[in-house]
């Protein structure tokens, strides 16, 4: 496992690194944006990412449900984890950007601020695992897991009816239509890095989750003995 | 046993538990008034104004004061281990979820009832749209309060810090049908806007979200 994860750790820096040129020597400058555009291939990838994890999360809290296998707890709990983490990326490289090109941080539009509610879910997620007692953990995350993915196309729907009602002082996020062919290289390139980059975390954080359940184990055990440590 | 019969006896006891304490509806009536007075006090709106924003207060008075009664939902029932007697009785967990799910859905219908007419005075309101469809939005949107609250409150429970943490965890669910409760309500006071589709919207988050509970309620009841 080890070694695996070694390997993983250099073929995940060699694409961040290929990603990193991609985007700021290969693609081309944007005509009106400049090179602030190039955030852009750090935001969206990290964006798709990010919903992937969820994604994940959303399946192994299922799959925690039905079989009650210690190990798709781990994966939801390392997918929620990370995923948080890059949609953290997300909502900060989205107005670094938004900056400059929109002259605003920030702006209460259909894709921003369903991010930022999925931000939430999953941030009221890790508290709930954080402060949830014992081994009920599993069961009472597992199932606000699910309420948060099922609420999210809802989230969507509403937020774009009441963004359609109230037009923003912004319209429309500008690109999204023509990308140039370079520019795609550099934003697939970049996902396929990010997401090498969180299925190590991942994994990382998978086995980390498990052993600590293997040293919780223990210490229930040697209590169990009468053990004094 | 059927798990109507159980969803009417649990209900019953706790509408009867209510009636002789009025814990949850007075703490709730007291915090949603302290709520519209501070509220008057930090915005100060003329008439034409608070038709703008009633939406808006009223929802957040009555989402804040739905949480001090969903809170206290299962406290009662941890004192002499009702609900691992509940637990290891043949009787349906999602009978015992619904029964919940109804009473606090009455306790913050009648909140909503008796606040209404103070909000009217207090804020000068006065609705260009039809009233009745401020009925619609307001049934729909208990629920979809409720139904989530009432679930999360078991979950919080069972939390180090419980209070604290149903507010937590309902809250970010919630914001569609908040968003839904509250435009809607601008829309009808104004007469501007049609609450058609956010009618829609929260029949769907209604059913979806009651589904949701029902499903998962035996787990978590269960959960060791």
């Amino acid at each position: 496992m080890k070694s695996v994860i070694w390997i993983f750790v250099f073929i995940t820096v060699a694409l961040l690194g290929f990603g990193l040129y991609q985007a700021l020597v290969v693609a081309p400058t944007e005509q009106t944006m400049g090179d602030v555009q190039r955030i852009f291939y750090y935001h969206v990838p990290s964006a798709w990412t990010a919903f992937l994890l969820f994604f994940v999360n959303f399946i192994a809290s299922i799959v925690y449900l039905w079989k009650r296998s210690a190990g798709s707890d781990a994966i939801a709990v390392a997918s929620a984890e990370v995923g948080v983490v890059f949609c953290t990326v997300v909502l900060v490289t989205g107005p670094i950007w938004a900056r400059p090109v929109w002259g605003i941080w920030w702006t209460w539009d259909a894709r921003l601020t369903t991010t930022l509610v999925l931000w939430l879910i999953y941030v009221s997620y890790l508290v709930l695992r954080r402060f949830a007692a014992g081994s009920q953990t599993q069961v009472l995350s597992a199932a606000l897991a699910i309420f948060g993915f099922v609420d999210v196309p809802i989230v969507f729907m509403a937020i774009r009816w009441f963004r359609t009602q109230h037009p923003s002082p912004v319209i429309g996020g500008g690109e999204g239509s023509g990308l140039d062919p370079t520019m795609w290289h550099a934003v697939l390139w970049n996902w396929l890095a990010f997401s090498c980059l969180a299925l190590l975390l991942v994994m990382v954080r998978y086995r980390l989750q498990r052993m600590e359940e293997t040293v919780e184990a223990a210490h229930a055990q040697l209590a169990l003995q009468g053990g004094s440590r | 046993m059927s798990t109507l019969s159980v969803t009417r006896a649990t209900l019953l006891k706790d509408l009867r538990m209510e009636w002789r304490s009025k814990d949850a509806i007075n703490s709730m009536l007291f915090f949603s008034l302290l709520v519209v007075v501070i509220f008057s006090f930090a915005f100060n709106p003329t008439a034409e104004e608070s038709r703008l924003i009633a939406g808006g207060l009223i929802w957040v008075a009555f989402l804040f004061a739905a949480v001090v009664a969903l809170n206290q939902t299962w406290a009662r029932e941890l004192r002499n281990q009702v609900l691992d007697a509940y637990r290891v009785s043949p009787a349906p967990p999602h009978a015992l979820f619904m029964a919940k799910a109804l009473g606090n859905f009455l306790f913050v219908v009648i909140l909503e009832a008796l606040m209404a007419p103070l909000f009217v005075v207090f804020y000068q309101l006065r609705s260009v749209g039809p009233v009745w469809q401020l009925v619609v939005v307001a049934l729909l949107g208990t629920w979809a309060l409720v139904v989530n609250g009432t679930f999360f409150a078991a979950m919080s429970i069972r939390t180090r810090n419980r209070e604290i943490m149903l507010p937590l965890i309902l809250f970010p669910i919630s914001i569609p049908a908040l968003v839904a409760m509250v435009d809607s309500t601008t829309g009808i006071l104004t007469g501007e806007a049609s609450p058609d589709f956010w009618i829609k919207l929260l029949l769907v988050y209604d059913v979806v979200f009651t589904a949701v509970c029902l499903l998962l309620f035996e787990s978590v009841l269960n959960a060791e």
